[in-house]
């Protein structure tokens, strides 16, 4: 078995709102599948119907070979879930909350309270474990939900937009226990709505936008699936700048752009490259940087959906 | 790193009913804990209910008995009664909690029993309701108050008390499932409570009430608890108000539980 979660034409309605309207997804054993979309996509109505808390109203869903409805009770035994908002109990302190659930899925208490304490310590959590979580920062909670969502040493895990609302030095601290998650051997789920997280974690990406697939494919697959790539020089000498972005307009075909002694422009043929190089040459300019970089996923997500990724809108699945 | 390593045990396919009376045990300590974290709390089921006691027995007591000694004896059982109606609105308060700050999700993605986080909640409100029963009479005997009866007298009122507390929880669980955020659940403590602890005889006989007040004060189940819950400690018929109280308890289970549950599903 190399799929560890499979999904088939999933839907789910909300009254006269489809949420989901028919979605495929595949995630292989021990990848990172990030599942990308803007807010009210769909991402978080998909993430509840394979984590097992909604059924889905078509369609069906395994995870490793388990089926999310009528067998939900085996795949609650496999997955772990970080939701969009940290579920942790507030009254708690950091420690019971591990211990209780340590408790709750049939551990033996000395034995939950050493993962409770294993856990604090893999999460930098220690200082702070004998006090109630309703004290803890945002960046802390998030690190507590997701220590508790791996008290069961869980082989699938969903995190569901596990950085909104963090600092950008708590995202990337997130992303680094992800990580180290991942090369432990756990099957990912992701969502977010941030490009910059799926193209750092994810092996795969699948992008949905009112409840459909859109697009599909590893980072780079979707980066040049646009067509899109851009080409960027910076020459040595300022004075060669007007040469370069006369050069580079007329190979590319469309009007430079300068920032400070960096231009760049959007290309389609990757054979410019070797063109612009000889030409250059010829004009006897000398450059610091000359290169053909693929578009960001924000530059793709606007070719695909032709609007920013990242534009606020009240999120109707959690309301809904 | 350890922590994160997996294990692989072969997924069993449900809960075993043993397993989900540990959960709830789990769940229910779990509630409890937290009262060390939140001491108001425990401010809320413990000196409140004796600063009503006091300021009753002390302010009205005298006017309304003729001596404080005589309203202590006829309004402890009832004040003890108000006390049971109102703790029971933490099963509402924490289930609400749980749904809104997504506690609950968390608990549903684990593999345990679909019942245990509710009976958690009533075992662990169980637990508090034994606490303030004691500690009232407890108080009560210290100002003066004397059982009438006997042993069998008290346990048979601490039982009646339990099952009633029992039955209005369902009411709770309603009120937490149904209502959007936790102050809202507050609010119907307050709002509603209030007038279905008073309009009853906790705290004066009905014999001066006006006539149509007087028959909502006859069924109101809080009358007929505290009746019996006096009968059963101080003496007194304890049949009929005991029974009436039995039936309203069962009533009430009959039409929240069904209405709870289904509310619930819909809200998850």
């Amino acid at each position: 078995m190399n799929e560890a979660i499979i999904a088939e034409g999933l839907v789910k309605r909300f009254g006269e709102t489809t949420a989901l309207a028919g979605i495929d997804l595949a995630v292989r054993q021990g990848s990172v599948l990030g599942l990308l979309g803007p807010n009210g996509a769909g991402k978080t109505t998909a993430v509840r119907i394979l984590a097992t808390l909604w059924r889905p109203d078509e369609g069906r869903a395994s995870v490793n070979g388990f089926d999310v409805v009528r067998q939900a009770h085996q795949v609650r035994q496999l997955i772990g879930l970080t939701g969009q908002f940290a579920s942790v109990d507030e009254n708690l302190t950091g420690a019971e909350n591990l211990l209780f659930i340590g408790r709750l899925l049939g551990v033996p208490r000395a034995e939950a309270k050493a993962r409770a304490r294993e856990l604090l310590a893999d999460f930098d959590l220690s200082g702070a474990a004998d006090r109630a979580a309703k004290t803890y920062s945002g960046g802390m909670r998030r690190r507590l939900d997701l220590a508790a969502s791996l008290v069961g040493r869980p082989r699938i895990l969903f995190l569901d937009e596990p950085t909104t609302g963090l600092d950008p030095r708590g995202r990337t601290e997130l992303w680094g226990l992800v990580k180290r998650l991942v090369a432990g051997g756990v099957t990912v789920l992701l969502t977010t709505q941030y490009l910059d997280e799926a193209d750092e974690l994810a092996d795969d990406i699948v992008v949905i936008d009112h409840g459909r697939v859109i697009a599909s494919g590893t980072p780079e697959e979707l980066k040049t699936k646009t067509g899109l790539q851009t080409l960027a020089v910076r020459p040595t000498d300022m004075a060669d700048l007007p040469t370069v972005v006369s050069v580079v307009g007329e190979l590319a075909r469309v009007k430079p752009e300068q920032k400070g002694e960096l231009v760049t422009a959007q290309v389609s043929d990757p054979a410019i490259l070797p063109a612009v190089v000889r030409r250059l040459d010829d004009a006897g300019v000398v450059v610091n940087e000359l290169a053909l970089r693929s578009s960001s996923l924000n530059e793709v997500f606007l070719a695909l959906t032709g609007r920013p990724a990242e534009e606020e809108e009240v999120d109707e699945e959690v309301e809904a | 790193m350890t922590a994160i390593t997996t294990t692989a045990a072969a997924p069993r396919a449900r809960s075993s009913a043993l397993d989900g009376v540990r959960q709830s045990a789990t769940l229910a300590w779990r509630t409890l804990v937290q009262i060390r974290h939140n001491p108001w709390e425990i401010g809320d089921f413990s000196f409140q209910p004796i600063l009503f006691l006091l300021l009753f027995t002390y302010v009205f007591g005298g006017a309304i008995s003729g001596s404080t000694q005589e309203y202590l004896q006829f309004a402890l059982p009832g004040i003890i009664v108000m006390n049971m109606i109102f703790v029971t609105m933490y099963v509402g308060l924490g289930l609400n909690t749980d749904l809104t700050k997504g506690v609950f999700d968390r608990l549903r993605s684990l593999p345990i029993a679909r019942w245990a986080p509710l009976a958690g909640r009533i075992t662990a409100d169980l637990v508090k309701q034994a606490w303030s029963i004691a500690l009232l009479l407890g108080v009560g005997m210290i100002l003066g108050f004397r059982i009438g009866t006997n042993l069998a007298g008290v346990a048979g009122a601490v039982l009646l008390l339990l099952f009633f507390a029992l039955a209005f929880s369902w009411v709770s669980v309603f009120v937490g499932v149904v209502a959007k955020d936790p102050e809202k659940v507050q609010l119907f403590g307050f709002t509603a409570l209030f007038p279905i602890t008073f309009v009853s005889n906790v705290f004066v006989s009905e014999a001066t009430m006006p006539g149509w007040l007087q028959a909502v004060v006859k069924a109101n189940p809080v009358t007929m608890l505290s009746d019996a819950t006096r009968g059963m400690l101080v003496g007194g018929p304890v049949a009929r108000p005991a029974l009436g109280a039995i039936l309203w308890g069962l009533a009430l289970i009959a039409v929240f539980a069904p209405l709870s549950v289904r509310r619930f599903k819909r809200r998850v």
